[in-house]
């Protein structure tokens, strides 16, 4: 299994750079991860994000689509565009620590 | 007298209730079938409409031509469920009780959902997945002069997934055929990030594309249409111009759904993906395009729920444990044009792989590779869809749970294992 090195830190990703294990996640591999995605540094609004992602993954074991960001009231899916620049919501999850969203079938 | 309601004589609702009927005695259970009205159309028929080879009329048949005898068919809209009464509340005003209720209303096409999208509604702008947007299309396509011609899927998850890529081929055929397809681009605009969500189906399915020289543009999210100019608009600022958009609107479960308060964001009603009971309420099971499991929105799917669904709802009658059985299994043939067809087989955990269908090794239909013989399979699937599949008969040697054996996943597959 791929392993990448954040700082000291090492863990363990899939062929496209998403972590393996979300016990391994921090907010420092977070940081890094999002500079790897273009995104300099996380404020306030990508972190509502990312703990909103984290949560909903915890309860239903996928990552919400970008109606439900949307319908939640967490953010709008202009907002998510322009702070997840591309596709906002692979990107927040590769940030978040969860596995790539598969798109439903 | 016990109560069973079902809501919906669509695919799903017909079958179920053709099944239980028998399983259900007549003296003790009454059993009422409620849909808004009478038309049944066979729903994979719409994709041959605009290339003139159907028309509304033959794929429409009587729904009540389909209900087993002993059954109540009531004829109306249903405003919603009031699941802490056991009721179900009908717009004439009526309220039908119920121990049991089966939800199969199916998913709709929303286009309001998408900005601009009605502006140009059937003068530039058209579905194929209502009866009526697939004849006016057909009329369209008929008088089209030529220009880019663009395919889109709005925002998944939609029902039969691989209906748009069917269009598309289909286009391109129809098109050389009439020796035309210099005239026309045909452009295939997704919100994935390839022709289809699973890798090696989508390798396979976008490989053809660039075949057939369809220009694919993926990660595509409609923030607006702009009808005047005639383009689609992504969030990111990409634009797709177009001189036809044939286009796969948001899909949404039923209103009645959200009036009743019972939806997620789509309008689907949460259900156990393995029992096919609603995450919430103990006597309300659902199945077909009304739920929200990760599983295809397909006839063939709602076929092979039913025969685990039946099982369930009668244990659940008899107060015994629930079977997980469910396993997502779907089947599906995407039609290429040109007398071929491409047959996929997957479900929750498999995604669709290269093999032989349905015995291993012998087939006789080749997966995941176009074959004439697959193209014979989906035109059979519309008898075997009125005479077999929607009267609760099992389909030979198709079983409800996915079988792995003929399958191979290729070395150089991408993805890996899950
Ligand atoms: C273009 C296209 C191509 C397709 N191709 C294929 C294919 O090749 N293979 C395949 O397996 N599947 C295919 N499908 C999908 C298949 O048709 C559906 O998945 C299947 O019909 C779902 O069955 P259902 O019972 O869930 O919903 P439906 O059959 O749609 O039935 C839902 C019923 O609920 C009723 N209803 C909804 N709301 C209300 C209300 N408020 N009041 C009263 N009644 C209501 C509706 O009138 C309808 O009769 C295709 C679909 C489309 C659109």
């Amino acid at each position: 299994m791929p392993q990448k090195n954040y700082g000291a830190t090492t863990v363990d990703v899939d062929a496209e750079g998403y972590l393996t294990d979300f016990s391994q996640w921090t907010r420092e591999i977070a940081s890094a991860v999002a500079r790897e995605e273009g995104i300099a540094e996380l404020g306030p609004a990508h972190w509502k994000v990312v703990e909103f992602m984290q949560k909903e993954f915890k309860e239903n074991g996928q990552a919400p689509s970008i109606r439900r960001l949307n319908k939640s009231g967490v953010i709008t899916t202009k907002e998510l565009y322009e702070l997840f620049p591309g596709g906002p919501v692979k990107k927040a999850a590769k940030i978040a620590g969860l596995k790539k969203p598969e798109g439903c079938v | 007298m016990r109560k069973l309601v079902i809501l919906g004589a669509g695919t799903g609702g017909t079958v179920m209730v053709n099944h239980l009927r028998k399983r259900l005695p007549r003296e003790e259970w009454a059993i009422t079938v409620i849909d808004r009205d009478n038309e049944h159309y066979y729903q994979p028929g719409f994709l041959f409409i605009p290339f003139g080879f159907y028309t509304k009329k033959t794929i429409l048949k009587p729904k009540s031509k389909f209900l087993p005898k002993g059954v109540e068919f009531v004829v109306t809209e249903i405003d919603r469920i009031n699941p802490g009464s056991n009721e179900v509340i009908l717009q004439d005003g009526r309220n039908v009780g119920y121990d049991y209720l089966i939800v199969a209303t199916g998913a709709e096409i929303v286009p309001s959902e998408t900005p601009g999208m009605l502006d140009g509604w059937r003068e530039t702008i058209f579905d194929f997945y209502t009866p009526d947007g697939a004849e006016a299309l057909a009329a369209k396509l008929k008088t089209f002069p030529g220009g880019t011609i663009v395919v889109h899927v709005n925002e998944t998850p939609i029902k039969c997934p691989v209906a748009p890529l069917e269009f598309a081929f289909f286009c391109d055929a129809c098109l050389r055929r009439h020796g035309k397809r210099d005239k026309v681009e045909i452009v295939y605009v997704t919100p994935l990030s390839g022709a289809f969500t699973k890798p090696v189906a989508s390798q396979v399915l976008g490989n053809l594309l660039e075949k057939k020289k369809i220009r694919m543009v993926t990660d595509f999210n409609a923030e607006h249409i702009d009808a005047a100019a005639r383009k689609i608009v992504c969030y990111d600022g990409r634009e797709v111009p177009y001189d036809l958009l044939v286009t796969v609107p948001t899909n949404m479960g039923s209103e009645m759904i959200e009036r009743s308060g019972m939806g997620d964001e789509f309008r689907f009603l949460p259900t156990d993906p393995n029992t096919l009971r609603s995450k919430k309420y103990e006597n309300i099971f659902a199945l077909g395009d009304a739920t929200d499991l990760p599983t295809s929105k397909a006839g063939s799917v709602a076929h092979f729920q039913s025969e685990i669904l039946v099982e369930n709802l009668l244990r659940a009658i008899e107060g015994k444990e629930l079977k997980p059985d469910f396993d997502g299994h779907s089947n599906c043939f995407v039609e290429m044009g040109r007398g071929k067809a491409i047959l996929i087989d997957f479900n929750y955990d498999t995604e669709p792989l290269p093999g032989r269908f349905p015995f291993p090794v012998i087939g006789p239909m080749p997966l995941l590779k176009p074959s004439r013989l697959n193209h014979w399979g989906k035109l059979a699937f519309r008898w075997v869809y009125w005479h077999m599949l929607l009267r609760g008969r099992k389909i030979p040697f198709v079983p409800a749970r996915m079988n792995m054996a003929g399958k191979k996943r290729p070395d150089n597959a991408p993805g890996g294992l899950k």
